[in-house]
């Protein structure tokens, strides 16, 4: 089969430049999704034509589904790996409910995706993998290409594979290589129908490939092909504008979850100028934390790759005891076993940042999708009365300010903090107005020097505090005259030996429950354009920011006015949450677990609380919450 | 295992750890706590062998931290007026690890039992090991669980009747000399609690090395286990069975020194008449071997009846810590390029939005 695209083996460095006139559609938004095998490099295609839209200035959210397993057999539903984004010309929430574009690499992906393309949605599909192997793997009794169950649909066939090897023929590449660059083919075609900028990916696919230039050049030929592809036939006949988005002024950079959470940890080691040791295990989706952490030594980061989660914080845990900024990343079932050395934390009063980018649960569950099933693990998941402060960020970029914020609360008050991030925000991704760093909370910490026995004996006890905060001093190791012992065992008040006194046992628990119940946390903020008028509040925490806001905007679209009010601190909560809650005739909290921040509300308000919950492993969808918005508002307005 | 060479100089254990000129007593390391070990425990000894040894390594006391874990024996920090920490079981030498890794200029010990570090913390206690973190491990060898009251722990003798083996106990036990060499470890030690001399000797040698240390230490439970190494005292028969392991000299043991350890035609080691032997064929005790099949082969001399027993020194070689490794990258990466949180957060890819 020929090929329209450029002939010559070597890309050139000049800019693509469209000269075919075509339709030009302008939209305000639009949501595309990538679909492919696990080895088909979609997670790579979804990442670069998120960085373009960047680079043109849309705002953007991206949702990256993929499978636990590495490479699950080729050609399955199982082995699907697919990456979402949603860009637009005003600031958007979400990484959008369905996709207006599905590029479909195979049948699984057809099949695994065609049911969230809407009507009259795009569909472009690699012709070259619907033969009859393929079909049967996902038992397609015909084939969707030639029956009509894709009519409603505008489809595009395209020989991805063919025109890939066609356009690489010369290249010297073999086939199967030569084949292996058919993502860079479509990410081609799809930077072409968006007017997208394309410098960005050339350059990155030389940077990515420096040591194997074939290899990179290979991947720019086949990225070109697929825009000249576009831009010849007469297939396409229009193409789409997404305006950049108005948003606040500054510079701006992409950024996923992960990232921003580690930058948020060198951040926080900076402002309190202590050194940091992240002590850890490798587990899906936290892993990138530490990737991320491990790269950045030079500014006195410490990483540690331990046998296992319960090292990876007991290292962390002594690292504290010495002087550090002792934080340890994990998922779920890390915490769980976690657990008995958070407790170590609470009564020894050390400070720790524990982050659990929760995913789906429980046991090994969905290691690579979200879910906000930890919540009730990370209040009550240990022995005895075991309070810890615990904060959650709303977005992506969020990741990094409540990694500054668990900082703040660990060190001020001496006491591990639970950071519940999730596999939504974790692996998502949004611009990022990037922050001044002179203007960071400044961390530093005060170390003690002297002995502090109130009775003037020149001793020093450790479980002595500041009456304001209830945290004890933090005496470090190598200071003459402050030697002391620490342990599980519960301590004296104030000399901090071992006591077993019935009293003072009492007055420990409450006083460690008193000193995480004091933690000085913000009021929760109520975002009602209505002014006043919204008898029903919603209210969320943690990655469901972004579809509760998606879904209220859309509700006060159709003239419903509706409350939404978020929260970043979930243990102690804020302190006037209780007086929000009950200003509305109705609240309405919905989670990606089975109710469980309603539960605690219940308990702690004994207020009525409509729980909605889904637990799918994936976020919730804009359009879904609106629906059960709307409802909400139309039986209380007729109630 | 392969080190990067980092260049870093060969140092002592205690190299990086403030000294004092000041004269130290063994009345300083006792901090004000009761001690509330059992009337007759081992654990006493010890106690006291390490209060007197710690004075002559003339360091300052306060950069000295005793981390433990649960049983016994890890209530020994809370009798010391160091710095401390009785943690969780099993899990001291995790806590240990972050803690020396962070701060070079404290001397770390790890002080744990039978129970702690061969059950529950014998991941930790493997990889504490062969990462070679510079702690010393005081490993307090009871062969019983006190503190939960007399069950059978991993070192106990086949067939061994306790509470919850009321029909002999079918586990085959660790040799923990033979574990810690099949970690890797670089310096591995043996002693007896009433053994002061041999004890002290052991820890010194501990101390000074730079990297990983586990000491066995023998220590009778007078409760749940009494006599279990009586043998080993009893001065009619230790001579007989302990096998004192001295560096440079023949290996040979026995009231008139009449036994000796050769070598067998599988690269293994045993014990014999040194008439039968004959004094040349003795081998002649060098802990600085690097292949671990000697040590390994001295431990396994010993076996559960305690028919001989090696003490002292089974290894001591010289391999990069994990620690000094961790922080020499860091230090190299700070050279190399001083971190710039504003350069960091700004990236490469960035976009203005007027």
């Amino acid at each position: 089969m020929s090929t329209s695209a450029n002939g010559s083996a070597a890309a050139g460095t000049e800019a693509l430049s469209a000269s075919r006139p075509t339709e030009v559609n302008r939209l305000e938004r639009v949501v595309i999704r990538f679909a492919g095998d696990s080895g088909d490099g979609m997670q790579l295609t979804g990442d670069r034509f998120t960085s373009e839209a960047a680079a043109f200035g849309n705002d953007l959210a991206t949702l990256p589904n993929f499978p636990a397993e590495i490479r699950a057999p080729q050609g399955t539903i199982p082995g699907v790996s697919s990456f979402q984004v949603h860009f637009a010309d005003y600031d958007i929430l979400t990484p959008g409910d369905r996709p207006d574009v599905l590029v479909a690499m195979n049948p699984a992906a057809l099949k695994a995706n065609v049911a969230d393309v809407p009507q009259g949605g795009t569909i472009i599909v690699n012709t070259d993998e619907f033969g009859k192997r393929n079909l049967a793997k996902v038992d397609y009794e015909s084939n969707p290409l030639e029956d009509d169950s894709l009519s409603a649909f505008e489809v595009h066939e395209v020989a991805m594979s063919t025109l890939t090897q066609g356009a690489l023929a010369d290249t010297g590449l073999g086939k199967k290589d030569a084949e292996r660059c058919k993502n860079m083919f479509a990410l081609g075609l799809l930077s072409w129908m968006y007017h997208r900028p394309t410098e960005g990916t050339e350059a990155f696919l030389r940077e990515k490939f420096a040591k194997k230039p074939d290899v990179a050049e290979a991947n720019v030929l086949a990225f070109r092909a697929g825009w000249y592809y576009g831009e010849t036939t007469e297939a396409f006949g229009t193409t789409f504008e997404i305006a950049p988005a108005k948003l606040p002024s500054g510079t701006y950079r992409q950024i996923t979850g992960n990232t921003a959470l580690a930058y948020g940890i060198v951040a926080a080691g900076q402002q309190s100028k202590l050194p940091v040791l992240l002590g850890t295990y490798p587990i899906t989706p936290a892993s990138d934390v530490l990737h991320e952490l491990s790269k950045h030594k030079n500014f006195g980061i410490t990483t540690f790759q331990a046998e296992d989660e319960i090292a990876g914080i007991g290292a962390a845990l002594g690292a504290a005891y010495g002087g550090a900024l002792g934080v340890t990343s994990t998922s779920g079932p890390g915490i769980a076993l976690k657990a008995e050395t958070i407790g170590l934390g609470v009564m020894t009063e050390l400070p720790l940042v524990v982050i659990d980018v929760q995913r789906g649960g429980p046991s090994t569950g969905l290691p690579t999708k979200t879910e906000q099933a930890d919540l009730l693990q990370a209040y009550f998941g240990r022995n005895g009365e075991c309070p810890v402060p615990i904060v959650a960020p709303s977005t992506p970029a969020d990741c990094f300010d409540i990694a500054l914020e668990a900082t703040r609360i660990a060190l001020t008050y001496r006491t591990p903090v639970l950071l519940l991030s999730d596999g939504a925000v974790a692996n998502g991704s949004e611009p990022w107005l990037i922050p001044d760093a002179s203007t960071l909370p400044d961390l530093s910490v005060a170390f003690a020097t002297e002995p502090n026995a109130p009775d003037g004996s020149g001793e020093h006890w450790p479980y002595q505090r500041d009456p304001e905060t209830l945290a004890r001093e933090w005496a470090l190791p190598g200071t003459a005259g402050l030697q002391h012992r620490i342990g599980g065992l519960e301590k004296a008040e104030g000399k901090g030996n071992i006591s077993y006194d019935p009293d003072n046992h009492d007055k420990m628990v409450r006083l460690r429950q008193a000193k995480v119940d004091g933690v000085d946390v913000p009021d929760v903020e109520v975002d009602d354009p209505s002014g006043g008028d919204a008898r029903v509040l919603v209210l969320g925490w943690g990655s469901t920011y972004g579809p509760i806001g998606a879904a209220a905007r859309r509700v006060r679209a159709k003239g419903m006015p509706i409350a939404q009010a978020h929260l970043r601190h979930l243990n102690p909560l804020p302190g006037n949450l209780g007086e929000v809650l009950g200003s509305y005739d109705h609240v309405v909290v919905p989670e990606m677990n089975l109710g469980q921040l309603a539960m605690l509300l219940r308990a702690k308000y004994l207020t009525d609380i409509q729980s909605y919950t889904k637990v799918a492993g994936l976020p919730f969808k804009a359009e879904e919450l609106e629906g059960v918005f709307t409802d909400i508002i139309r039986e209380v307005n007729a109630a | 295992m392969t080190a990067t060479d980092l260049g870093l100089p060969s140092m002592g254990g205690l190299d990086l750890v403030p000294t004092t000129d000041e004269p130290q007593k063994a009345k300083e390391y006792k901090s004000d706590q009761e001690v509330r070990w059992c009337p007759g425990c081992g654990d006493y000894i010890v106690l006291n062998t390490i209060q007197s040894f710690l004075p002559t390594l003339g360091l300052k006391r306060e950069n000295i931290v005793f981390i433990s874990g649960i049983g016994c024996s890890s209530r020994f920090p809370y009798y010391m007026n160091t710095y401390g920490m009785h943690s969780i079981h099993g899990r001291a030498p995790s806590i240990a690890t972050g803690l020396a890794t962070t701060r070079p200029d404290l001397s770390v010990w790890v002080v744990t039992g039978d129970g702690d570090a061969l059950s529950i913390g014998g991941n930790h206690l493997i990889h504490a090991l062969r990462r070679n973190v510079n702690l010393k491990i005081l490993l307090f060898n009871n062969r019983i669980y006190g503190l939960t009251k007399g069950q059978y722990s991993p070192t106990s003798e086949p067939g061994k009747v306790t509470k919850s083996t009321p029909m002999g106990s079918v586990d085959t036990p660790f040799n923990p000399v033979s574990l810690a060499l099949g970690a890797e470890a670089t310096f591995v030690g043996r002693a007896l609690d009433s053994d002061k001399k041999g004890l002290t000797e052991v820890l010194g040698a501990a101390a000074e090395h730079r990297g990983s240390a586990v000491v066995e230490i023998y220590q009778n439970c007078p409760i749940f286990n009494d006599g279990a190494f009586d043998m080993l005292k009893d001065s009619g028969e230790a001579a007989q069975r302990i096998i004192p392991l001295t560096p440079g000299e023949p290996i040979r043991f026995g009231p008139e020194g009449e036994f000796g350890v050769t070598t067998t035609g599988y690269g293994g080691l045993d014990v014999g008449k040194v008439a039968d032997i004959g004094e040349d064929n003795l081998v002649t005790h060098d802990p600085s071997i690097e292949d671990t099949a000697y040590g390994f082969a001295l431990s396994r001399l010993g076996d559960q009846h305690l028919s001989h027993i090696p003490t002292g020194i089974f290894r001591q070689v010289q391999r990069e810590t994990y620690d000094d490794q961790a922080r020499a990258q860091v230090q190299q990466a700070q050279e190399a390029k001083p971190g710039d949180l504003q350069a960091l957060l700004t990236g490469k890819d960035t976009w203005t939005v007027e």
